[in-house]
C-alpha cells in the first residue's frame, strides 16, 4: 500500500487524540512519499501518551504539511521521493505497525547503500521545518545541571576536559550541602516558571525528597519494572523462533502495566520510564547508562527547562577470571568507573540541550560531588578559563543563571 | 589538535566525504606528530616485497579486527593516545598506516567482518547464522593455492560469527574455506554443569546481549581442542580462569593455533570494546586497552616464533568506527548507527614482512580492498571481489 491509498478507517486502531489528528491531516498525509510517512506515523501514533511539547511539535508539523500546496509538498519531499522501497516493504503494515517499518526500512537502506541519501533527505527536510515553523520563545533560559562522582573520595586526573574549552573551571567550590543547594535551585525555577514536565531530576541511584513541581525518574525506584523486564525478556528468548527483531518488537509493544507500574500512574511519565529501559541499550543494568539516556531523552522529548542529573555509581563490571572462579554474585560498585562514565555522560547531557531551541542563552553546570571542582557555561562567562573564587553551590548557579 | 578544536574540525555541515578526509588528514597529522612517521605519498620506491627482501620461507598472514570498532578521539587524537600505548610506541613506527579506510556497507559486525573477508560488501542479516554471499579470503587462499583445511582459521567472538569461514557461493563454499574457533562457546561447553555466574561474559554479543543465535556452521568443537591444540579441557577452563576477558581467551587460542597448526592465514577478530553498546565509557576504554595491548602481544608471540618471525604480515584495522558525538541521530561512542563520517571511516595499519616502515598514506581506501591486496601479496585470485589492491603494500 501506499500513502495515497491512505483512508481514515485504518487508523481505527489509533488511540482517540492521534485518531483526530489523522483525520485533520490525512489529505496531507496521502500526497507524501512512502520513504517519509511511517516515520511520521510512528511520533503520531503516541501522541495521546507524548509530553506537552511533543505534541505541540507534531501539531505544528502537520498543520504546516497541510498548508502547503502539492507543488510545494513535492519540492519538499522530492529527496525522499528518490528513494527507492522494495515491494516487500511496500506490503507491511506500516499503518498499524510504523515502527516496525521504520526499523526495516532502515535495514532496507542500509544494504541498497540509500542510507547516506535518505539521512540527506531527512536533514533538508529538519531544517526547512525548523525554518518554516520556529519554535516558541521560552520563558526562562535553560538549565542543564549535572552532579557527578557520588561516593568517589579522591580522583587525580582532569575532569570536564570534554567541556572545558566550553566554559569556566571553578576548582575551590565550597562542597558543604552542594546537593542540598542545587535541589533547591531547581526547585526554585520549577516554581517560577511552571511547566508541565519542563523541570526534571533525574537519578542513577535513589531519588532525595523533592520538591513535587520537579518531574523525578530514578534507577533505584524503577528496580522493580526493571526486575520484571529482565524475567519477561528472558522469558521471550527462549521461545522458539525468537529473534532480535521479534525481540524488538515485542519491547515495543510493552505497556507499563505490563510490568507491573500502577495503572492509575502518571501515563505519559510511564511510558517514558518503559521506553528508558525497552529502548535503551545498557539502561537495565548499569546505573550510569541509565542516567545518561534519561538525560538525553528528556531533553529530546520533553525539552527541558531544566534538568538535573545526578549519577550514582554502578555495579562493577567483573573480569572474566573473577566470574569463573567464584560464584559470588554480591553486587559490588565501580566508583572510579562511575565517575569516568558519568564526566561523559555530563559532555552528553550539555551536547543534546545544545541542540534544543535557545541553545546560545543555555546554561550548564557540572559539580564533582563532594569535591571542590566544578565548571559553568553560561552565556555571561568566560570560555576556556579558570576561576580562583570560592563560593558554594547556590552561589555557582546564581552566577551562571544570570 | 586537541579536545576542543574537534567540533571546528568537522563542523556538521560537511558532506559525508569531506568528513571522512578530514578524519584520515587528522590521524595522518596525529602521527607524523606523534611517532615521526613519514608521508607515505613522498615514497617513490617500491615495497621491500618487489626488492626481494621478505625472506624465502612461505609467506604468511594475521588479520586483526580491532573490535568492535573505536574512534579518534579514543585512540589517535592527543587526548585518545593515551589509551593506544602499545600501538603508538610499537607498532606504528614500524608499520605502514592507512589513515583513511573507509566502509560504504552495513555496520554490523558480523556482516562488516564478512564483507571485510570477501572484499565485497555483503547484505545479510547480521543477526542471523548465514554464510558470506561471496567467496571468501579463506576460500580463494585455499582453493588457488591448493592449501590444507589446517592452513586457513578463524577465532571469531561469538556465535554469530560461526559461519565467517567460508560462504555459501556455488564454486566455492563447503569444505573449502577456514575453520572457525569460538572461544567463548568452547568456554560455555567446557563449564557446563558448574555454578559460577560467569553467563553474562558469555553472552554472545553486546549489540544483542540477551540473544545468542543458533550455531549452524562447522564449527570447532570442544573434543577438538585437544585432538588440534593439544589442550585438554581442563587446561583450558584452568588458563580462561586467568584471564580478565573474552579477547583474551581469542589471544591464548590464537597463540596455540599459531604454535600447533601455524597456519598460513588467520584471522581473529576482537570484540571486548563493543561492551561500548551498554553505555558505560569507562568500559569502552578499558577494552581499547586491552585490545592495543593484546595486538602488541600478539606480535612479539610472532616474532617469537622461527615459523613465523620475517616473513608474516599483520593487518590490524577495525570493522568500523562508532558515531561521533556531534551527530545527533546517535548517541556518542555507544553505538555504530547512524552511518556517519566517523563511523564509516577508520584507519588501517600493516606490520612486518613486505611492509614499508613508519609511513602514513592518506589516500582513501575501502575496506573491500584488503581481500585484494592479500591475494596480491600471497598470490591468489580474489576474482569476485570488488576492492581495488593497495600498491604502496604490493
Amino acid at each position: 500500500m501506499l500513502p495515497r491509498d491512505l483512508k481514515i478507517e485504518q487508523f481505527n486502531g489509533y488511540p482517540p487524540e492521534a485518531h483526530k489528528l489523522i483525520a485533520a491531516h490525512l489529505a496531507a498525509l496521502q500526497q507524501l512519499p512512502l520513504s517519509f510517512v511511517p516515520s511520521l506515523l510512528r511520533e503520531v501514533i503516541d501522541y495521546d501518551y507524548k509530553f506537552p511539547i511533543e505534541r505541540a511539535v507534531i501539531e505544528k508539523e502537520l498543520v504546516k504539511l497541510s498548508s502547503l500546496s502539492a507543488a510545494q509538498l513535492q519540492e519538499w519531499f522530492q529527496a525522499f521521493s528518490r528513494i527507492t522501497i522494495s515491494a516487500k516493504l511496500e506490503h507491511l503494515d506500516w499503518v498499524d505497525q510504523p515502527a516496525q517499518f521504520v526499523e526495516q526500512l532502515s535495514e532496507y537502506l542500509w544494504g541498497t547503500h540509500q542510507l547516506d541519501a535518505f539521512r540527506q533527505a531527512a536533514l533538508e527536510y529538519g531544517d526547512r521545518l525548523r525554518t518554516a515553523a520556529p519554535a516558541d520563545p521560552l520563558p526562562v533560559r535553560r538549565l542543564g545541571i549535572a552532579v557527578i562522582g557520588q561516593g568517589v573520595e579522591s580522583y587525580d586526573a582532569p575532569l570536564f576536559r570534554n567541556l572545558r574549552e566550553h566554559g569556566t573551571y571553578f576548582g575551590r567550590v565550597k562542597p558543604e550541602k552542594g546537593f542540598d543547594q542545587v535541589l533547591d535551585a531547581v526547585a526554585a525555577r520549577a516554581k517560577a516558571h511552571p511547566m508541565p514536565y519542563g523541570h526534571w531530576y533525574v537519578d542513577g541511584g535513589q531519588a532525595v525528597d523533592h520538591s513535587p513541581l520537579l518531574t523525578c525518574v530514578s534507577y533505584q525506584g524503577l528496580e522493580p519494572v526493571r526486575a520484571a523486564l529482565l524475567r519477561n525478556i528472558q522469558t521471550e528468548v527462549e521461545r522458539p523462533g525468537m529473534g532480535p527483531e521479534q525481540l524488538r518488537t515485542h519491547l515495543a509493544q510493552m505497556s507499563p502495566s505490563d510490568l507491573g507500574m500502577d495503572k492509575n500512574g502518571d501515563a505519559v511519565l510511564d511510558r517514558f520510564q518503559i521506553k528508558l529501559l525497552t529502548e535503551g541499550s545498557g539502561t537495565q543494568i548499569f546505573s550510569t547508562t541509565f542516567a545518561q539516556w534519561t538525560a538525553r531523552e528528556a531533553l529530546r522529548r520533553a525539552q527541558t527547562l531544566t534538568l538535573l542529573v545526578r549519577f550514582a555509581p554502578r555495579q562493577r563490571q567483573r573480569p572474566m577470571n573473577e566470574l569463573l572462579s567464584s560464584s559470588n554474585s554480591n553486587l559490588e560498585l565501580d566508583y572510579a568507573g562511575s565517575l569516568i562514565d558519568a564526566d561523559m555522560g555530563s559532555y552528553y547531557h550539555w551536547l543534546n540541550q545544545q541542540r534544543l531551541p535557545g541553545a546560545d542563552q543555555a546554561s550548564f553546570l557540572v559539580w564533582f560531588e563532594g569535591h571542590s571542582q566544578a565548571l559553568a557555561i553560561s552565556p555571561t562567562l568566560p570560555r576556556g578559563t579558570e576561576s580562583n573564587s570560592a563560593m558554594n553551590l547556590g552561589d555557582l548557579l546564581s552566577l551562571v543563571t544570570t | 589538535m586537541d579536545d576542543s578544536s574537534w567540533s571546528r574540525a568537522f563542523p556538521a555541515e560537511l558532506t559525508p566525504k569531506e568528513l571522512a578526509w578530514r578524519l584520515g588528514c587528522s590521524r595522518r597529522d596525529f602521527l607524523r606528530g606523534a611517532a615521526g612517521l613519514a608521508l607515505g605519498s613522498a615514497l617513490v620506491s617500491a615495497s621491500p616485497f618487489v626488492r626481494g627482501d621478505v625472506a624465502t620461507k612461505k609467506r604468511k598472514v594475521i588479520v586483526v579486527t580491532f573490535g568492535g570498532g573505536a574512534r579518534d578521539q579514543e585512540t589517535f587524537a592527543p587526548q585518545g593516545q593515551e589509551n593506544i600505548p602499545h600501538l603508538m610506541n610499537e607498532l606504528i613506527p614500524q608499520s605502514s598506516f592507512f589513515t583513511q579506510v573507509v566502509n560504504e556497507g552495513i555496520l554490523g559486525h558480523y556482516v562488516a567482518t564478512a564483507s571485510l573477508a570477501t572484499g565485497v560488501y555483503e547484505t545479510l542479516n547480521n543477526f542471523s547464522s548465514l554464510p558470506p554471499q561471496h567467496p571468501t579470503v579463506f576460500e580463494y587462499y585455499r582453493k588457488d593455492l591448493n592449501r590444507r583445511a589446517s592452513d586457513a582459521w578463524v577465532v571469531a567472538p561469538s556465535n554469530g560469527f560461526n559461519r565467517i569461514g567460508e560462504s555459501d557461493y556455488r564454486t566455492y563454499g563447503q569444505g573449502l574455506g577456514a575453520q572457525v574457533v569460538l572461544p567463548k562457546h568452547l568456554l560455555t561447553a567446557a563449564m557446563s554443569g558448574t555454578t559460577t555466574d560467569y553467563e553474562h561474559l558469555l553472552r554472545d554479543n553486546y549489540e544483542t546481549p540477551l540473544y545468542t543465535p543458533q550455531l549452524g556452521g562447522s564449527e570447532f568443537e570442544l573434543q577438538q581442542l585437544e585432538g588440534i591444540l593439544k589442550l585438554s579441557v581442563d587446561d583450558f577452563k584452568a588458563h580462561a580462569r586467568t584471564l580478565s576477558s573474552p579477547d583474551e581467551l581469542s589471544m591464548y587460542i590464537a597463540r596455540q593455533l599459531l604454535l600447533k597448526e601455524s597456519p598460513g592465514l588467520l584471522w581473529i577478530t576482537m570484540h571486548d570494546i563493543d561492551i561500548a553498546h551498554a553505555g558505560a565509557y569507562s568500559l569502552y576504554i578499558e577494552g581499547i586497552r586491552r585490545t592495543d595491548r593484546l595486538c602488541a602481544e600478539l606480535w612479539k608471540t610472532v616474532q617469537s616464533l622461527p615459523e613465523y618471525a620475517g616473513n608474516t604480515t599483520m593487518f590490524i584495522l577495525p570493522d568500523f568506527g562508532r558515531d561521533a558525538d556531534q551527530d545527533s541521530g546517535g548517541n556518542g561512542f555507544q553505538h555504530h548507527r547512524t552511518g556517519d563520517a566517523a563511523s564509516r571511516t577508520t584507519w588501517m595499519m600493516a606490520v612486518g614482512a613486505g611492509v614499508r616502515e613508519g609511513v602514513v598514506y592518506d589516500r582513501r581506501i575501502q575496506s573491500t580492498d584488503l581481500v585484494p591486496t592479500l591475494g596480491a601479496m600471497l598470490g591468489f585470485s580474489p576474482s569476485l571481489s570488488q576492492g581495488k589492491p593497495i600498491p604502496e603494500l604490493l
